[in-house]
């Protein structure tokens, strides 16, 4: 069998003089989805940005496609094709919404290889042709979301980590940005690590999860099994 | 201007180069010339300062620091040509070239004090690049070669109406350029936002640092033209208040819009110039004056679109 795309070996973070993750293992295979679901502060946010290079790790390593990055800066590891979209729509205010896509291809020298992922991004979220030129800081939470998201994917990456892609938006939204995830996954096989607190939905679309508790992993199965399992559904599920 | 900076820059430089020709004949009122290129300096202080500060939201308040490395380098280098060669030694290529390491001297005093930067935000940054500047001054003032509190007395006039605006053209063209290009449009993103640029894989720190670098360098050019204007120098014309004084420009050019910050650069180098018949009064006016527009119009004086085709976002602090 093949060694998973990622793979993170008893990680353990700190912030200061607390621990946040107190060893946690998990992996992802090369073409997955999989979701972390956990309460408020279990960590979840704190496992992707550890991975991404944005904060390091106390003890324990992470492996991407058989490599360590525990040590890399962020840009080395979006080289490598690791892409994180963080918590909160961190969309670059200032920028209109195509300045911000090109910023997603930052790392990507040929300019005819931007144009067609540029218009890849447009045509899956074609809300954003319509505000292409529209500073970014003035698009809905929705929007700002969808262009999060299609940031990431201009850096043509391999693996892609979505904190909360659900967060604070509409249904009706939500619902399209999740059937371009399965898309994204399907049609470009990429492999995604999704956080949410939409449980139920991000289960939906995945093939695998983990449960995370005060920094520890205490259950991880198939999607489906997870969504029927009595504990997660009274946890998480809601019932 | 955002998106034909070349036009501009060539508009810039042949409006310069025929000024400064009809100048001279024409015998134009040398005080009005002398503001002209007091003008041009500031102009180049503002932008620069403005791609610290505007573009890449960091709080520098050291720019008259670097102002002060490149005036000493240039004109150490100017006047001790001309003690050992006589006056007739010095070419307009010489003036240029003690401008360049002046200005190569303060990229590299950017450089120390970026190197901080990467750590520091907001109001601690701000504290260091103040420190900065206070040991330059102080360093000038205790360093005898560079006549210690006296400062340097004689240096040639060498500055002229046409090189203080052909810099400050190319200045402007350069960080326009810089700002609007894929690459320099990380130093913008900087500014938005930190997390989202570094996990987009900007190299964060490397913006940060080439902007103190940039923005010391052409601060560094602005220092020599000064020295080679006024043809003395002291450290006490670097001090804090000559840093403040930029960063108002910056601020009531409203941040990052760099066509803003040129107009609060001229506005604001004018006015003390237009309110000198109230003589005394003048400074007191001059400072409410600033106040007064700092509480009517805190966005910046002049708030057309900051970038071409975007429309006015919410501004992150
Ligand atoms: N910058 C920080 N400094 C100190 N503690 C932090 C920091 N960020 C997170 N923590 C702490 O680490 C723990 C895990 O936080 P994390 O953000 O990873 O949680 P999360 O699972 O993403 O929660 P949520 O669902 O609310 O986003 C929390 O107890 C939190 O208080
Ligand atoms: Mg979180």
């Amino acid at each position: 069998m093949k060694p998973p795309l990622l793979d993170i070996r008893d990680l353990q973070v700190c912030y200061g003089a607390i621990e946040a993750l107190h060893g946690i293992s998990l992996s992802v295979n090369e073409g997955e989805i999989v979701t972390l679901i956990g309460g408020n502060g279990a960590g979840k946010s704190t496992t992707l940005r550890t991975v991404s290079g944005l904060i390091r790790a106390r003890a324990g390593g992470v492996r991407f496609a058989g490599e360590d990055i525990g040590q890399c800066p962020p840009h080395e590891i979006v080289r490598r094709g690791l892409c994180h979209v963080p918590e909160g729509r961190m969309v670059f205010a200032n920028l209109t919404v195509q300045e911000n896509l090109r910023m997603g291809a930052y790392l990507q020298r040929d300019a005819s290889v931007v144009a067609r992922e540029m218009e890849y991004v447009l045509g899956i979220f074609p809300r954003l042709r319509e505000r292409s030129q529209q500073a970014a800081g003035t698009l809905s939470g929705g929007e700002q979301q969808m262009l999060a998201i299609g940031r990431a994917l201009m850096s043509k990456p391999r693996f892609l980590m979505l904190d909360e892609p659900s967060l604070g938006i509409a249904p009706l939204l939500v619902k399209t940005i999740f059937e371009q995830i399965v898309a994204i996954n399907r049609d470009r096989g990429i492999t995604l690590l999704l956080v949410e607190q939409n449980a139920n939905l991000a289960l939906e679309v995945s093939h695998r999860g983990y449960v995370l508790e005060s920094g520890r992993v205490t259950l991880t199965d198939a999607a489906a099994a997870l969504r029927s399992n009595a504990e997660v559904r009274k946890a998480y599920l809601g019932g | 201007m955002k998106r034909h900076p070349q036009l501009w820059l060539l508009a810039a430089i042949i409006l310069a180069a025929v000024l400064s020709a009809s100048a001279r004949p024409a015998g134009v009122n040398p005080y009005y010339l002398g503001v002209a290129v007091d003008v041009g300096i500031n102009v180049i202080l503002a932008v620069s300062l403005n791609l610290i500060n505007g573009h890449t939201g960091q709080f520098s308040l050291g720019h008259a620091g670097f102002m002060a490395v490149g005036a000493y380098v240039a004109s150490s280098i100017t006047l001790g040509l001309a003690a050992r060669f006589g006056g007739p030694a010095l070419t307009p290529l010489l003036f240029a070239g003690s401008l360049l390491a002046g200005g190569l001297a303060a990229a590299l005093a950017g450089l120390a004090v970026g190197v901080p930067s990467l750590r520091l935000r907001g109001d601690y940054l701000a504290i260091v690049t103040l420190g900065f500047g206070e040991i330059i001054r102080v360093i000038l003032q205790t360093t005898d070669a560079v006549g210690a509190a006296s400062g340097l007395k004689g240096i040639p006039k060498f500055t002229s109406f046409g090189w203080a605006w052909a810099l400050a053209a190319l200045t402007v063209y350069v960080v326009a350029c810089l700002v609007n290009s894929t690459y320099g449009r990380g130093f913008i993103a900087v500014h938005d936002d930190e997390v989202a640029a570094r996990s987009m894989g900007i190299n964060t720190t490397r913006y940060k640092v080439t902007a103190f670098v940039i923005g010391a360098f052409f601060a560094g050019l602005a220092g020599g033209l000064y020295a080679h204007h006024k043809q003395f120098i002291s450290p006490g014309g670097f001090d804090f208040n000559k840093s403040i004084e930029i960063v108002v420009m910056v601020i009531l050019g409203g941040m990052g819009r760099t066509a803003g910050v040129i107009a609060a650069a001229i506005v604001l180098t004018l006015l003390p110039e237009v309110l000198r018949p109230v003589a005394e009064y003048r400074m007191i006016l001059y400072a409410l004056l600033i106040l007064g527009l700092m509480l009517a119009r805190p966005q910046g004086l002049f708030t057309w679109e900051r970038r071409t085709g975007a429309k006015p976002g919410p501004q992150p602090t």
